[in-house]
């Protein structure tokens, strides 16, 4: 069927701030299903309040929205708007759940607005437990036994006739939220009340189990003329019990025989026809490979991060499809793009194997818990390609840029009965340690097909360890996927000498296409992987070309905000008639979607294979600004291999990340900095902290995003972060900092050309200083900082840029107390606010960054600075607290937040109230605030309660803070403290009673017990809490404002506009 | 015991050295690929592979091991075998035998090692062309009679069919768990035929009479059979002019279904020629128009001639087209029930989109 042309204007919804279990993957849908609107010339209004996204890009959207994903801001803008369509399958589980309430509310009826692609019903049928069930009974495909219970009688009920363990998943929450498995009564009921209160329709599936079966997924499209097809299956190495986003997955399925796949593919083709899905969708699919039964699982109705795994993996771009269906195209009337002769309406062959390895966020969190189960942990994942499954895991693990640690004999079994994210490490070990693959298999309830793989790669490391090295040996290594690091680490040879050997040797990685068709016909789009085989199909152009090294895994504190870098300077790169090379292994992202270079290399980020891409390609120049600190961090050894390194110099950047040489040049300038100091053991730093002066903020040299990082109050807290700190940092020293209190952080973004630099925006925190940078919440243009200082900050800035040479991007961080500044630190590269402040300003920085590095100057090039905008820009951030057991939410130093939204407003305090509803704040309008203050903060409370209670809120408060307040005795509910009975804070949150908590906890961050009980108990409440003080004022203010006017949503092309 | 090593030689004269698989031999073919990724046991003992050299694109092959099960016919029919990877320990509740076993039963050399995509991609680039496979284990090979072995041979010369059929005329009856017994019997000409499509008419409730390939038209009326089938099948179809003139006669009074080779000699019954296609469609992902139903199938190919369209007289329909290369892949007679495919509708391995075919040929009797 041809395009439908009453489609003119669709509006797409994204799927907000980056959390667990929605990641970048949604951008990179959305983005794609844009393009593929755009190109039928459909216009494309877009929400989402996620800035650091291609998808809100004026390129890629007619009218942008950054405005918050929620009903009443979804419902002005179709009333303001007035699209055809809406397309809701591209932004996850909260795009879908918008637009389900969108047509509950009559909105979609109202406004004669279509749900493009996969319908209100199918919908409906795939995601209500009830339903759902009875469409798959009704065409006789087995399921587990379950019950869609939607009150605790009929919860217990359940368990009752079916016994222990039993798997819970309430209804519609993403990323297995609240979900669990419940091997008790205990347990049960404890998942029981989290899950009715967390899911939206008070609905929990509970189902029996079938832990250590094994779990297959199917990516499925169909159009509307009902031709329906497979784009790839998948295997988890991991069994059931754990979330298939933190399964190892490989593509394609490795143990199924032919009868089984294709049993279950029909299987999958009959359901996705009851459900008349027209796009995409996953089935998930149970089998217990003793007797060959399978059972279905669940049904995704939308693009997921399989999907986006999916698209990766086969080179099949899914999300472009599914628009195209949306838009009424069958499937044989859409070309393959990656072919560009072959129709969409055909199935991948793959010739290689893809593995997929999440990445946790335990290094960051290490008192979380770090068993895996039904419910998502992982922030991101990485993927890779080989020939073989020990290549392919190999690789994906040196991608994960992650030392395992070490794991304890002792502790091995742990490891392998309870699945954590160290499981497959253990695997590897105890199969060096002899135990055998059947033990392990039984005790792993892993397919022992992939035990031997992993024995496979135990028995090589015992041949590197034990045989005299030979050239056929390292071959074979080579060829199982070893990188020379890994050989070297065994055989003791260094690894530049084991290079150069291997190169004389002529034992050189080959590169091979990803052509979705396994070489049947030939491909136009070049994405390539490694391998070590005869034949290499990568053909080097003529042409001017720059390779681009991206930033890997999302994990906190290098999250999608490079991604969004990398792409744009791979977008300047191709406007600018110079080919771009990106080198990345992120399957979520946009940076390796296979038209965003004019070349992508699928590979790990590493030094060795980073080089073999250089040398394949012999660029001109390689951008290391780019991807985060993965890729500056390798700018130093790739300029001593001879590789042109673009952009700054590599002594500045040395300068910039050395701390004597960075203070003897602030020193030369004349610019103050917190006093501090270099400590490589305990006494030497108990003396360095006593010249300095407590507090102090210590933390290992050279980090991502303050690992390590922690504020110290006095002597004996040094103590014990030197005991643990020293092995975090392994031979490097430990640093010490004045910590600056009671003033305001602050930073800027620019761009260098060497001489001038070009400033982006100056931004103020809004939380006190001693909030990680990408922690704090920030506003463009400042709000508290005088002018004068402004104006210095600017002037500092361009001096430190200037000395540095800094060509290309810059961030600096300053604290300012009582009007004198201090710079924090430079970053010779992008900062993760780059986006946020292109949103702000309509200016493409990266782009910008990108020509001055290519030799451009801004004389030439740049705009005017934007910095007096005519409204306000505040980026706020999400947490991953509720999916991490364990962990406690106190901000401080180290960076812990996943993901930013933003505010666009004329005034401060809507913009910074938008932001928050964007970061998925369930901000109250009315109802009761509680209050628990520290020391220092309580005294301030007084003002703050009296202008809660004039916008008609009820106040509560612990004991402490309530004695500050004594004004108001009798107008405020005294809570107990936790041991002392109810009603305290806890029960309260539990009863439903409190609908925010303003809880600043003491000391600099370390948790008193009351305090991590009243954060956790609001976490589980889905009560918004709020820790810092700061904050928790410019809320008020916030509210106060709303309350005032209507919050209109405006499109980012309307603030742009120039007056 | 020594290791068995083996090479592959292309009559280009390049060879490819890897490690020997199954039952040290010398054998010659064509080399063709396929691009499946499951299902290796079924197409090694597909009949219509017969004098070719198979090379699976996929690189891990035999993970999930070989058994008595999961055959088309009594034999491996392949002259030889091309992986990337095969493991010996093979893992899966039904498996009996791993990849180098279960060759060796049956006398058939492999390699395994080698670079399978350069290989595809020089037979896409260049065609199929003939090859040799050595396995061995004490002496070197002898490259340059290995390229004379394959220069010598040439596939379209060669007659497949009658090694591949049946013998003599037998029955297969309708197991009791069919879902009717239609008590219609059906004559199949056996080409090389697969056994699930014998399976699938008898799932339907026929009896399957299975007759050798050459025999004769009266011969086959004498059984009375309510229906006939063209079974699958290795080789030229130019070849086959006899059995095209028995079926010419046939389809005037019974209903006929082709499939693969079948189709290929239906179209020549139907006044049309076949043409050599350069690398053939070899796998279970090829997309197929159904013209009638306006619907999209994904389909098991294995052949390397097709219908040449503009011969086709003017009884005869296109019924369904090749979406990747828009090849001829069905014809139908626009008045008789008489129609041919030439995709595997009867699956094994690969997609069962097409299962309806047999339904409709069913009906039809």
């Amino acid at each position: 069927m041809p395009r439908d042309s009453t489609i003119k204007k669709v509006l797409v919804i994204g799927s907000g701030p980056i959390v667990i279990g929605q990641s970048a993957e949604f951008d990179y849908s959305g983005s794609q299903a844009c393009k593929a609107l755009r190109e039928e010339g459909v216009k494309v209004i877009l929400l989402n309040s996620n800035p650091a996204t291609i998808q809100t890009d004026p390129a890629l959207a007619d009218r942008i929205y950054i405005e918050p994903l929620q009903a009443d801001v979804l419902e002005r803008i179709i009333k303001d708007e007035r699209p055809d369509g809406l397309l809701a399958t591209m932004g996850g589980q909260t795009a879908l759940n918008l637009a389900m309430e969108m047509h509950q509310k009559g909105v979609l009826d109202r406004y004669g607005v279509r749900m493009l692609g996969t319908g209100i019903d199918s919908i409906h049928a795939a995601e209500d437990r009830g339903a759902f069930n009875r469409l798959i009974a009704s065409i006789h495909e087995p399921q587990l036994k379950s019950v869609a219970a939607t009150s605790h009688e009929q919860a217990r009920e359940f368990a009752q006739t079916h016994g222990f363990p039993l798997i819970l998943r309430p209804a519609f929450t993403l990323g297995g939220t609240g979900g669990g498995i419940a091997r008790d009564k205990a347990e049960f009921d404890s998942l029981l009340t989290l899950g009715f209160t967390l899911s939206p329709t008070h609905q929990i599936l509970i189902e029996e189990s079938v832990l250590g079966w094994a779990e297959f997924e199917y990516e499925m499209m169909r159009d509307g003329e009902d031709n329906c097809i497979t784009i790839c299956n998948m295997e988890n190495v991991d069994p059931m019990g754990v979330h298939t986003g933190e399964s190892v997955v490989v593509a394609p399925s490795q143990t199924l025989s032919d009868d089984e796949h294709q049993m279950l593919r029909s299987a999958a083709i009959k359901i996705i026809r009851a459900l008349k899905i027209e796009g995409g969708c996953n089935i998930q699919f149970a089998v217990n490979q003793k007797t060959g039964e399978y059972v279905v699982v669940e049904v995704n109705p939308r693009l997921s991060r399989s999907s986006a795994l999916a698209s990766k993996a086969t080179g099949y771009p899914i999300a472009r499809v599914a628009a195209k269906i949306a838009l009424g195209y069958s499937l044989h009337e859409i070309l393959n793009a990656v072919t560009q002769t072959t129709p969409a309406s055909f199935e991948p062959a793959l010739d290689y194997c893809v593995l997929k390895i999440p990445r946790w966020p335990f290094d960051k969190m290490p008192k979380a818990e770090r068993r895996l189960g039904t419910q998502m942990k992982s922030t991101g994942e990485v993927m890779a390609i080989g020939r073989t499954f020990e290549e392919a895991y190999l690789k994906a693990m040196r991608s994960l840029e992650q030392k395992s640690p070490v794991i304890k004999d002792a502790e091995l079994e742990h490891h392998l009965t309870q699945p954590t994210d160290l499981r497959f490490p253990a695997v590897l070990r105890a199969l060096q340690l002899g135990w055998g693959r059947d033990k392990v298999a039984t005790l792993t309830s892993i397919h022992p097909w992939f035990i031997d793989r992993f024995a496979a790669i135990a028995q090589m490391e015992a041949r590197l360890k034990s045989e005299p090295f030979s050239i056929p040996l390292l071959a074979s290594a080579k060829r199982m996927g070893f990188s020379d690091a890994h050989i070297s680490s065994i055989s003791g040879q260094e690894e530049h000498a084991l290079r150069s050997l291997r190169i004389k040797a002529g034992i050189k990685p080959t590169y091979k296409m990803v052509d979705t068709c396994a070489g049947e016909f030939e491909a136009k789009t070049p994405y390539y992987y490694s391998t070590y085989e005869s034949e290499n199909e990568s053909v080097r152009s003529a042409r001017r070309k720059v390779v681009i090294i991206g930033s890997g895994p999302i994990r906190i504190g290098q999250g999608i905000e490079f991604d969004y870098c990398a792409c744009h300077a791979s977008f300047c790169l191709r406007q600018l008639g110079i080919e771009s090379i990106l080198i990345n292994n992120n399957p979520e992202t946009i940076s390796t979607d296979f038209d965003t270079s004019d070349k992508l290399y699928f590979e790990p980020l590493t030094f060795e294979e980073v080089l073999n891409v250089i040398e394949q390609e012999k660029p001109d120049g390689v951008i290391v600004q780019f991807g985060g600190q993965t890729s500056i961090n390798l700018a130093e050894r790739l300029a001593a291999a001879g590789v042109p390194i673009l952009g700054t110099p590599l002594d500045g950047i040395d300068i910039a990340e050395d701390r004597e040489r960075f203070r003897e040049l602030l020193s030369r300038l004349g610019i103050a900095q917190p006093k501090n100091g270099t400590a490589r053991n305990q006494p030497e730093a108990i003396a360095e902290a006593a010249r300095i002066g407590y507090p102090i903020v210590v933390r290992p040299s050279y980090v991502i995003a303050g690992r390590g990082m922690a504020i110290v109050n006095d002597e004996e807290e040094l103590k014990t972060y030197i005991a643990e700190a020293v092995d975090v940092s392994e031979k490097r020293p430990v640093l010490i900092d004045q910590y600056i209190d009671r003033a305001i952080e602050c930073e800027i973004d620019g761009v260098g050309d060497g001489e001038r630099l070009w400033i982006a925006g100056l931004m103020e925190h809004i939380e006190r200083a001693g909030v990680h940078s990408g922690d704090a919440s920030c506003v463009v243009p400042p709000v508290r900082l005088k002018e004068e200082v402004q104006a210095k900050l600017l002037e500092y800035s361009r001096a430190i840029s200037k000395s540095l040479g800094i060509v290309g991007a810059i961030n600096i961080q300053y604290v300012v107390r009582d009007d004198v500044i201090y710079v924090l630190e430079a970053n010779p590269r992008a900062s993760r606010t780059m986006p946020y402040l292109s949103k702000a300003t309509g200016i493409p920085i990266v782009q910008l960054a990108t020509r001055v590095q290519l030799g451009e100057k801004l004389k030439d090039i740049a705009p005017p600075e934007p910095l007096s905008l005519p409204y306000y820009a505040v980026k706020s951030v999400v947490f991953p607290f509720l999916k991490l057991r364990g962990a406690d939410f106190v901000l401080g130093p180290e960076m812990k937040s996943t993901g930013e939204s933003m505010g666009i407003d004329q005034s401060f305090p809507i913009a910074y109230y938008k932001s928050l509803r964007g970061a998925n704040l369930r901000l109250p309008a009315k109802g009761t605030i509680a209050l628990s203050l520290k020391d220092g903060d309580k005294e301030r409370a007084l003002p703050l309660a009296k202008q809660l209670i004039s916008l008609g809120y009820s106040i509560a408060a612990t004991p402490g803070t309530a004695a500050q307040m004594a004004e108001l005795s009798g107008r405020i509910q005294v809570l107990k403290k936790l041991a002392e009975g109810e009603p305290n804070l806890v029960s309260e949150l539990k009863a439903g009673r409190i609908q925010m908590v303003f809880n600043t906890p003491s000391k600099g961050g370390r948790a008193s017990s009351d305090g991590f009980a009243i954060r956790r108990a609001s976490l589980e409440a889905n009560v918004p809490c709020i820790t810092n003080f700061e904050a928790a004022e410019a809320l008020a203010e916030a509210l106060a404002a709303a309350q005032g006017g209507e919050v209109k949503p405006k499109c980012l092309q309307e603030y742009w506009k120039k007056e | 015991m020594a290791q068995k090593r083996a090479v592959l030689v292309l009559s280009d004269g390049s060879a490819y050295f890897g490690s020997g698989l199954g039952a040290p031999s010398l054998r010659a073919g064509e080399l063709v690929f396929n691009t499946g990724m499951t299902g290796y046991q079924e197409a090694l003992t597909d009949p219509s592979y017969a004098g070719q050299i198979l090379l699976m694109t996929y690189p891990l092959i035999g993970n999930y091991g070989l058994n008595h099960e999961w055959v088309e016919s009594g034999k491996v029919h392949v002259e030889g075998f091309c992986v990337r990877q095969d493991y010996g320990a093979p893992h899966h509740i039904k498996s009996e035998h791993n990849l180098d076993s279960y060759l060796s039963d049956n006398g058939i050399g492999g390699i395994s090692g080698i670079d399978t995509r350069a290989l595809t991609r020089k037979i896409r680039t260049h065609g199929v062309m003939p090859a040799a496979l050595e396995v061995f284990e004490e002496k070197e090979a002898d490259i340059s009679a290995l390229v004379e072995k394959a220069r010598a041979t040439d596939y379209s010369q060669l007659d497949f069919v009658e090694k591949v059929s049946t013998g003599k005329m037998y029955s297969s009856h309708p197991s009791s768990n069919a879902q009717t017994i239609s008590g219609k019997k059906v004559a199949l000409l056996d080409c090389g035929v697969k056994g699930n499509i014998i399976h699938e008419l008898n799932k339907r409730g026929c009896e399957v009479m299975v007759f050798p390939a050459f025999t004769k038209a009266d011969e086959i009326r004498s059984f009375s059979p309510n229906g006939v089938v063209v079974s699958n099948g290795p080789g030229d179809p130019a070849r086959l002019g006899s059995i095209v003139a028995e079926m010419k006669t046939l389809m005037k009074d019974y209903p006929l279904m082709g499939i693969c080779l079948g189709h290929q000699l239906l179209g020549w019954a139907a006044g049309s020629k076949t043409y050599k296609l350069k690398f053939g469609h070899r796998g279970g992902n090829h997309p197929v128009l159904d013209k009638k139903l306006g619907r999209v199938a994904i389909t098991t190919q294995n052949h390397g001639f097709a219908v040449d369209e503009a011969g086709l007289g003017p009884d005869w329909e296109i019924t369904h087209t090749n979406l990747n290369d828009k090849t001829n892949e069905g014809i139908a007679h626009k008045s008789l029930p008489i129609f041919s495919v030439q995709y595997h509708p009867e699956a094994h391995p690969g997609p069962r989109d097409s299962m309806y075919l047999f339904d409709q040929f069913v009906k039809s009797l």
